[in-house]
């Protein structure tokens, strides 16, 4: 599956550029004008702080419209196809996810581009910035499941655009994606330390920072291993789902 | 030659409508065998139940001696299937096309790409393994959807209506490789079809549905025969055993489905 996605984008190669703008603006506009009002009490920078932010925002928004195409695979009759095959619905699910993640390493390494343009202080330790890469492909799998799995309950495209823009927007406020969560009113807090994205952007931030990796990584990591796991095993029992 | 699929009583249901009601069929090895009937008659949703896409609500269908509701895992090694609409991967070429489904059905990469090139050569597409799909021709799509589904050399081949949308051309072309199947590896075949002309060149039976019912099953010319008069054409055969259930009503779902064939390899 995966490998397939890799051929498709190899024969497409324009999306991947038009997918770099968003997080481009992200950093150039947004995260310069946030800078001149000095919003880290510290020595951190913030755009510094904020470059994993949207490295993760990046990955999210490409992920949660991965279902959009799930839709239009049951459309074409494709996902017929793959549902007569004998391998088990839970690994085309993964399959469909690992693919869907191919398509956030383009914008890692755009988000890296443009990092250097920016004098971000980022640690270009190779094993670090592979740690990253591992972060990156294991959130998009999380988020293209759980766009997935919403695709197949709500199987339209018209249903899906409108939820995917009411999923997108909360997930990304509520994390720590541009701001700290210490700053946010208490029961956004809580929110926020239930949203994948949090941890995500978490990992992201020790792996990509300078300084020592915490070990709160490992916490990070597991928490989206497990929902990964789990919302994969959701998604390959609903799967078949799309079709009816 | 012996029987390898039998229905008994296979039912669905949705809500309060009956789609399909206690269809007893069975197909020899090696034969050719068209569902008939209208729009809404059940044709598809029968493929659906045969191809495990969907449960029956009450009775079962035996693959090779396989119950397709006890272990449908197994069923699933056994057939091939190909959908309505076409859908082949029009940015991928023919030849990856037929891997990934060698990676599918589980087949080692080596035998995989040996059969492949294989499979390509036998529909005629050789030249153009390596050429993507969207520049293919209907008729070429086609063959390569039933390439595709054969890659694992499956029991039972389920063809939902084959030619639905193609030009005379890849009509013919593609009938010419269905026999062909028949002919050199004896697949057993099941198609659906809205083309009398098609049912009676290739089928050894046919069965026409009405309204979810079996309404008439036999050899072409032996339904022929069964009207009593002469000259007597598929298509009257349709008529005389469909003729009550002619209404418009469920004719909409069909249109839906063959708008999304005409947009396909975007």
């Amino acid at each position: 599956m995966a490998e397939l996605e890799a051929l498709k984008i190899s024969h497409d190669p324009t999306e991947i550029f038009t997918r770099a703008v968003q997080p481009a603006l992200w950093l150039l506009i947004f995260g310069q004008v946030f800078e001149r009002m000095h919003p880290m009490n510290g020595p951190v920078r913030y755009i510094d702080f904020m470059t994993p932010g949207i490295l993760a925002q990046s990955t999210l928004f490409i992920a949660i419209f991965y279902g959009i195409g799930i839709i239009w695979e049951r459309d074409l009759g494709l996902t017929h196809k793959f549902l007569v095959t004998p391998t088990p619905r839970a690994a085309l699910v993964a399959g469909k996810a690992l693919s869907a993640s191919l398509r956030s390493i383009p914008v890692m390494i755009i988000i890296y581009l443009l990092a250097i343009f920016l004098k971000v202080d980022l640690v270009w330790d190779p094993l670090r910035i592979l740690l990253v890469l591992v972060i990156v492909i294991i959130g998009s799998i999380l988020f293209s499941t759980f766009s997935l799995i919403i695709a197949c309950l709500v199987k339209t495209r018209e249903r899906f655009m409108g939820i995917g823009q009411v999923l997108t927007m909360p997930l990304f406020f509520a994390s720590n994606a541009i701001y700290p969560i210490d700053i946010m009113p208490h029961w956004l807090q809580t929110f926020s330390r239930m949203n994948p994205l949090t941890y995500m952007i978490d990992a992201l931030r020790s792996a990509m920072l300078p300084g020592p990796v915490s070990r709160n990584i490992l916490l990070d990591i597991g928490t989206l291993i497990t929902v990964s796991a789990v919302l994969i095993i959701i998604g390959g029992s609903l799967y078949k789902r799309v079709i009816t | 030659m012996g029987i390898i699929l039998e229905t008994k009583g296979l039912s669905k249901r949705f809500g309060k409508l009956a789609v399909l009601n206690d269809l007893n069929i069975s197909m020899e090895k090696g034969e050719i065998f068209s569902l008939l009937g209208p729009n809404g008659a059940g044709k598809t949703t029968t493929i659906k139940m045969l191809t495990t896409l969907l449960k029956p609500t009450s009775g079962d269908a035996l693959i090779d001696g396989v119950s397709i509701v006890k272990d449908p895992y197994r069923v699933r090694k056994l057939i091939g299937y190909v959908p309505q609409m076409l859908s082949a991967d029009g940015t991928l070429t023919g030849y990856e096309n037929l891997l990934l489904f060698g990676k599918l059905y589980d087949i080692p990469n080596k035998e995989a790409k040996r059969r492949a090139l294989e499979a390509l050569e036998f529909m005629n597409l050789s030249d153009f393994a390596s050429k993507q799909v969207k520049t293919y021709s209907g008729g070429m799509v086609r063959r390569l959807e039933i390439a595709q589904s054969m890659l694992h050399h499956p029991e039972v081949l389920f063809l939902d209506e084959p030619t639905t949308g193609l030009d005379p051309i890849g009509v013919k072309t593609v009938w010419e490789h269905i026999l062909k199947l028949k002919d050199q590896f004896n697949t057993t075949i099941l198609l659906t079809t809205h083309i009398m002309e098609e049912a009676d060149k290739l089928s050894n039976h046919v069965a026409f549905l009405s309204r979810g019912k079996l309404a008439a099953t036999g050899t072409p010319e032996g339904l022929k025969s069964s009207l009593g008069k002469e000259n007597v054409s598929m298509e009257d055969v349709f008529i005389h055993y469909t003729k009550e259930s002619l209404d418009t009503e469920k004719s909409f779902r069909d249109l839906r489905i063959s708008r999304r064939t005409t947009s396909r390899l975007g």
